[in-house]
């Protein structure tokens, strides 16, 4: 590592860097975001930020991109020292940022959504005009092809996605950031994002890439910054790094990427699902006729991109929205409206839910840990007193032991759900339902916004339950989450599942075909003939 | 009902949808930047009653309607600072004002005038005068469209032809220049026009003032030209009216005037219930032609015409995301 300072400390006076970050700290609080982080990026390469959740990753690029200010440092842009105060300077000196959460006007058109902020003059029609011809030489030379008047609302996720881009690149960007890019990709969406990101390399952008993902770091770039709590920990060529020395970088012991498991052994169904059928508030079908089985001592995996029906179907089997169709838990009938449709019920049932979203649905943040653990259990005799009280004292003592043996950190019952970082408030989450001993659990992104050491604890905690006999439920969106813990794995589009698949005998890019709704024989076509 | 009688109804028509279409139009700019405002009522009330105290003090209507835009932009102004500033709820914002409004408007005419909360009467030049149109008169005894012409379209005060010019100039700017594209990506998605780098809270600011303006003009129209002087409360529920009309035609400049002229028809119907007792040859109790305008806003309000999707960001305060 040392080596490439020296490496990358020679370009400095050949060429200098597109971006370089010295000594810069922010604090919010006591909590001291970014601490004396010092990164260069070469001009014309592709540099990935990699680090958990809190590393103070996204704090960073918001300094770059004038939305927080610096407690100290320097900031230096083509070699120049430049103060970013705001968004408006950020795009002066040519910076351009692609937001995780795209910051796009749904009811305006591509075109509207381009020139905003960037007009000529105070009438619209010279700036719409200029945008049009700039979109049509930007869409020749880099690939990006978008109808201009398509409605934001209209286009994919993908699309919109090229707009945000598109937008960088009209305001005359140099360097592109990119927070969490392929978070709401198909693989062949990220396979185009990444062409897409070589060519503008390759044309002389900088290209800076944030996420946690291991593969795509070692897939799209070209050097690779390491963070963890607050400090640029390294910073290596990532042709001469490896996932397993990143993830080591990222937290700071050795991490078991893979998930250890040994083959399933399936027992009697638990749940089985005919036609399950779900209508959103507007009369949309969202869940259209699914039908699937899951048996003890299995993990069933629903891939898809999201929006696509898992979160209806999460809802349905949790019994938080109304659905039609016939569900079996253990041959008995599961209603699915009307009475006994609700997350008490279930939980009675022996169906446990960890819901997708976990400060809607998991949690109440601004509760306590120990009166989190209550919810959906408060009736459960062992937190009882007497027929009017809880038992409190009860609830607490159980929720430290719980706490224990998940390792919540901190380990204080009394603190409220929104103090504990995203990690260890999944961790509370998965320990109030899979310490239930339920015969099903329905689980859905376990692993959204948690950092790679909690990742690890809680795909053991899964497998674990799934070895004791348990049938398991998961969706996610993360295919690499899907691939290595489910036995089998439905491919969900559109409200219906496209597919049913081995993980042992299909790949990525299967998988990536289902999830865009080819049908299995397509996907087969297709894949042959990519070959 | 004979041709006269219906260009009678239709004048007072124009005249009654000119206070609700301004009030209307000083919604749509607020509401398209994302504040909802409940307060257009308040504003007008204190236009009116500032419009009508000056120009009883000073005898111009002139003056009189600068300071109703004063009071009125004085108001907008309190609750951009609510809103915007200390993002509170816009809805409480706006009620307050609205009580604010409704009780300081008849303590001060009552301090200055002592005529039991009222302005005095304006005469000559405190009030608007009807202008006669070019060629009204010439064109008068042109069938059809010359009684049209003098009795209808000509004849009103100047703020009326003012308030329906601002119609097509509120659409011109909304789509088709920078400020309305960026008011309107501001009630929709602020966070896109605070990251390309145009302050959020300077565009609802000069959403929020444009409100001010036109709420004061609909409030001076109250106070000097349709009327002559403040009364007690004399904006009746107007601004409520005109939210109706806003979410009836749904945010768009040219349907808020038809929306606003329906509304003013009904107005107009409670005045004449003679016309009304010809018409459907059944005697209709006044109150309940006088309830017609506000059963018809409730009919509006609770969604009986169809969905209106308001500007998505409309009532939640803007904060910078991590």
């Amino acid at each position: 590592m040392a080596a490439l300072a020296d490496t990358l400390g020679r370009q400095e006076t050949a060429a200098p860097f597109a971006i370089e970050l010295r000594g810069i700290s922010k604090a919010f609080g006591p909590v001291q975001a970014n601490k004396d982080i010092n990164i260069a990026v070469p001009k014309g390469t592709i540099h990935g930020i990699i680090g958990e959740n809190g590393a103070g990753k996204s704090t960073l690029m918001s300094i770059l991109y004038g939305f927080y200010k610096a407690d100290s440092g320097q900031i230096l842009v083509g070699g120049h020292p430049t103060p970013i105060p705001d968004s408006q300077s950020a795009i002066r000196a040519g910076i351009g940022m692609v937001f995780q959460h795209f910051k796009l006007v749904q009811n305006f058109t591509v075109l509207e959504n381009i020139v905003l902020g960037a007009e000529e003059g105070a009438l619209l029609n010279t700036s719409l005009g200029k945008a049009r011809q700039v979109l049509k030489s930007l869409a020749q030379e880099y690939g990006l092809n978008v109808d201009p008047d398509a409605l934001i609302e209209d286009l994919s996720v993908g699309h919109q996605q090229r707009v945000e881009i598109l937008k960088a690149l009209y305001r005359q960007a140099d360097i592109l950031i990119l927070d969490e890019p392929t978070g709401v990709l198909t693989p062949d969406e990220a396979d185009h994002l990444f062409r897409i990101l070589r060519g503008l390399r390759d044309q002389g952008k900088t290209i800076i890439l944030i996420t946690h993902k291991l593969r795509e770091i070692m897939e799209a770039t070209d050097n690779v910054s390491v963070m963890r709590r607050g400090t640029m920990v390294a910073t290596v060529k990532t042709s001469e790094t490896s996932p397993e020395q990143l993830a080591e970088l990222m937290v700071g012991r050795k991490v078991l990427l893979e998930v250890q498991k040994t083959p399933p052994v399936p027992g009697k169904v638990v749940l089985s699902v005919e036609n399950l059928r779900v209508r959103d508030e507007d009369g949309v079908e969202r869940l259209r006729g699914v039908s699937l089985e899951i048996r003890a001592g299995e993990i069933l995996g629903i891939a898809g991109v999201a929006g696509n029906g898992q979160s209806e179907l999460l809802a349905a089997l949790g019994g938080m929205v109304k659905a039609s169709g016939v569900a079996l838990l253990n041959g008995a009938p599961l209603p699915l409206a009307g009475p006994g449709a609700d997350g008490q019920s279930r939980r009675e049932a022996g169906v446990a839910h960890v819901p997708e979203d976990r400060h809607h649905h998991g949690l109440i943040l601004d509760f306590a840990a120990w009166e989190n653990v209550a919810f959906g259990y408060h009736n459960d005799p062992k937190y009882q007193k007497s027929a009017l009280f809880m038992d409190n004292a009860a609830l607490r003592a159980d929720t430290e032991r719980k706490m224990a043996t998940y390792d919540v950190r901190p380990p204080i019952p009394t603190l409220e759900a929104k103090n504990f970082s995203g990690g260890n408030q999944q961790k509370i989450v998965v320990a109030r339902e899979v310490e239930q001993n339920p015969d099903l659990l329905l689980i859905g992104q376990p692993t959204r916004g948690v950092d790679i050491g909690a990742i690890e604890f809680i795909h053991k905690q899964l497998v674990a339950l799934r070895d004791a006999g348990k049938a398991i439920l998961l969706v996610s969106v993360e295919l690499d989450e899907i691939m290595s813990l489910s036995d089998r794995i439905a491919v969900m589009f559109d409200g219906q599942i496209m597919g049913m698949r081995d993980p042992a005998r299909t790949d990525e890019r299967e998988l990536g075909l289902l999830m865009a709704g080819m049908t299995g024989e397509n996907a087969g076509a297709m894949k042959k003939e990519a070959h | 009902m004979d041709y006269a009688t219906l260009l009678q109804v239709l004048d007072t028509t124009v005249r009654l949808a000119t206070p609700l279409l301004l009030a209307c139009l000083a919604g749509l700019y607020s509401e398209r930047a994302g504040i909802f405002d409940i307060g257009l009522e308040g504003k007008m009330l204190s236009a009116a009653m500032s419009a009508g105290a000056v120009a009883a003090l000073t005898g111009s209507a002139w003056a009189g309607l600068l300071a109703g835009i004063g009071a009125s932009m004085l108001f907008a102004l309190l609750h951009g600072i609510a809103a915007i500033t200390f993002r509170g709820n816009q809805l409480i914002s706006g009620v307050a004002l609205n009580f604010l409004a409704s009780g300081l408007t008849v303590l001060i005419a009552q301090a200055l005038f002592r005529q039991g909360g009222r302005t005095p009467p304006l005469t000559g030049e405190a009030r608007f005068n009807p202008v006669t149109l070019p060629g009204a008169e010439a064109l008068r005894e042109v069938p059809l469209i010359g009684p049209l012409y003098f009795e209808v379209i000509s004849g009103h005060s100047v703020l009326v032809y003012i308030a329906f010019l601002i119609v097509p100039l509120t659409w011109w700017v909304l789509f088709r220049t920078r400020f309305g594209l960026r008011l309107r990506a501001v009630g929709e998605n602020p966070a896109a026009v605070d990251t390309a780098g145009v302050s959020v809270i300077g565009l609802r600011f000069a959403a929020v003032a444009i409100t001010g303006v036109l709420c004061g003009l609909a409030g001076a129209y109250m106070a000097t030209a349709l009327q002559a002087g403040f009364g007690r409360e004399m904006t009746a529920g107007r601004g409520y009216i005109a939210l109706a009309a806003l979410i009836f035609a749904k945010w768009r400049p040219v349907a808020a005037m038809w929306a606003c002229l329906l509304f003013g028809f009904f107005q107009a119907l409670a005045l004449r219930p003679d016309v009304v007792q010809a018409v459907v040859q059944v005697k209709v109790p006044v109150p309940l032609l006088d309830a017609l305008p506000y059963i018809l806003t409730v009919l509006v309000l609770a969604g009986f015409v169809g969905k209106a999707i308001p500007p998505r960001a409309g009532g939640q305060p803007y904060v910078k995301e991590r």
